[in-house]
């Protein structure tokens, strides 16, 4: 069975600037990023659609010891999107020293980022980000 | 399916070691398999847990070789299994399914691991790799900073200032150090304070130094018998009651994990098994890679309601000597990590308070004990009963 939206295709929708997710057509659920089947109640009815872009804040973090490949210090973040998934993603256009509770529930837009080549990665590493609205 | 029971345990000092993953393991096994009254030659197979070999030293298809080093018959399959930092556990319900399926009377379950051989920034990608390659690791998420979201998550949900969740957190670091310098084999044998883990290095906001386990070194094992054969390796079984592995995606597709469902999900499967309940555990090994972890953890057992696991450690109620000890070899915290082998070591920790053999740390009279261990963005998750 055919995968419904790939993680790269997933991708090349953020760099035009389209946040991609799927909707299932039995309990009308949102998922993104995509998986094989509707992430609420497994149904593989799904249909490819565009989703708002706009989310809530729900937690973050200030990553002091980065892994190899990265430059600390940065803000990881995770996001409720108004259509009910959650992504994670760089919390971009806040210092990272200035980052503290006040985020939490922020209102925020997903973007993307290319990162510099990785290695153990298979192929371009793209990144979601948020800036705050 | 026949009951199943630990006969032997072998576990090495945790912390830093010159040993390869090999030796290493070598040392644990052979211990196990001497406390046991049995021949390496004796056991049918081999389940080995090990995350990062290849990284580590590079090795890969580790389990045939430690078989070998061992003395092992040709015959005997060994498997490596991996569950990010819960395959210790993974090794161990595999182990025990065979046996309780009648296939083997005797099988060796063991882990290992040799996180200190790479440093920091490459054990930090390494473990990040536990996490969802495609849409989460981009980010330069580490595990410190997924237990960081989860601990704003946990206070924001439960209605706690972080302030507040920070003091309790410390006060985990606090308990796990001071049973760890009870225990000859953990990695940190030193009490600290509430204020040397305020005054730590950020590792990962609000997660400071102190609240995070270490990068370890070790390795333990356990001889799994039937109940058929038990009595002619020990007088002293330790009859694993109740086991559960649960599963999740990654951490986004969990939404709020403030209840942690593949947790939720292996508890209830060992306790259902067990025909036991939380307030039936006279000790638990539970797994707090980070401080919020073992609060996370305590609740999702079933041992306090959701949003009390920080009140029960301010009120003494998990240290040795109150209602319900929990980490009393110094869990992850201060015992140390290896994460391919923490399972184990948590077997290893269970079956020697069930036997009465762990002096200054004894938590007297108990009968009934339980381990946790988690793998992931709290993807897997095994639970395990054992009693006396």
């Amino acid at each position: 069975m055919a995968y419904p939206l790939t993680g790269r295709q997933f991708y090349e929708g953020l760099k035009q600037g389209r946040l991609l997710g799927l909707k299932c057509e039995e309990c009308g659920a949102h998922t993104a990023p995509p998986k094989m089947a509707c992430a609420e109640c497994g149904s593989v009815s799904v249909t490819v659609t565009g989703l708002s872009g706009r989310g809530v804040l729900r937690t973050f973090t200030v990553v002091r010891v980065a892994p190899e490949g990265f430059q600390a210090p940065y803000i990881v973040a995770v996001s409720e999107l108004a259509e009910g998934p959650w992504l994670m993603g760089n919390l971009e256009g806040v210092a990272a020293d200035q980052a503290d509770e006040s985020l939490m529930g922020r209102q925020v837009r997903v973007g993307y980022r290319i990162l510099p080549p990785l290695d153990y990665a298979a192929g371009e590493v793209v990144t979601i980000t948020f800036s705050l609205e | 399916m026949r009951r199943v029971a630990v006969a032997g345990v072998g576990m090495t000092r945790f912390g830093r070691s010159d040993l390869t993953l090999v030796e290493l393991f070598a040392e644990a096994a052979m211990e196990a398999v001497n406390a046991s009254n049995i021949k390496a030659r004796d056991v049918q197979a081999l389940f080995l847990g090990n995350v990062l070999g290849d990284f580590e030293e590079g090795q890969l298809n580790l389990a045939p070789l430690c078989a070998n080093e061992l003395g092992m018959a040709n015959e005997v399959p060994a498997t490596r299994v991996e569950g990010a930092c819960a395959s210790g556990g993974v090794a161990i319900r595999e182990a025990l399914a065979w046996v309780a399926a009648g296939f083997y009377d005797i099988v060796l379950a063991g882990g290992v691991e040799r996180a200190t051989a790479m440093d920091t920034p490459l054990a930090t990608r390494t473990f990040a790799m536990n996490s969802d390659a495609r849409y989460e690791a981009n980010t330069g998420v580490t595990f410190p900073a997924v237990f960081a979201m989860l601990a704003r998550l946990y206070a924001q949900t439960h209605g706690l200032s972080l302030q507040t969740l920070k003091e309790q957190m410390a006060l985990v670091a606090v308990k796990n150090h001071r049973h760890g310098a009870r225990n000859p084999l953990a990695q940190f044998q030193k009490e600290i304070t509430v204020e040397m883990v305020l005054q730590s290095a950020m590792v990962a906001d609000p997660l400071q130094l102190f609240d995070c386990c270490p990068f370890t070194d070790g390795a333990a094992a356990l001889v799994l018998a039937s109940e058929d054969v038990i009595t002619r390796l020990t007088d002293k079984p330790v009859y694993i009651l109740g086991v559960g592995q649960g599963s999740n995606g990654a951490l986004i597709r969990q939404k709020n994990p403030a209840r942690i469902r593949a947790r939720e999900a292996a508890a209830g499967q060992a306790f259902r098994m067990a025909g036991l309940k939380p307030s039936d555990v006279d000790v638990v090994e539970l797994h707090d890679c980070f401080t919020i972890a073992e609060i996370l953890a305590s609740e999702a057992m079933g041992f306090f309601p959701y949003g009390e696991g920080g009140r029960a450690v301010e009120k003494g109620e998990t240290t040795l000597g109150g209602r319900l000890p929990v980490n009393p070899s110094g869990g992850l915290k201060a015992k140390g990590h290896p994460i391919g082998a923490t399972g184990v070591a948590q077997a290893c920790e269970i079956v020697r308070q069930l036997r009465g053999e762990c002096g200054e740390r004894q938590v007297e009279g108990a009968r009934i004990g339980m381990s946790d261990t988690l793998g992931g963005d709290l993807a897997t998750v095994v639970d395990i009963i054992y009693g006396v």
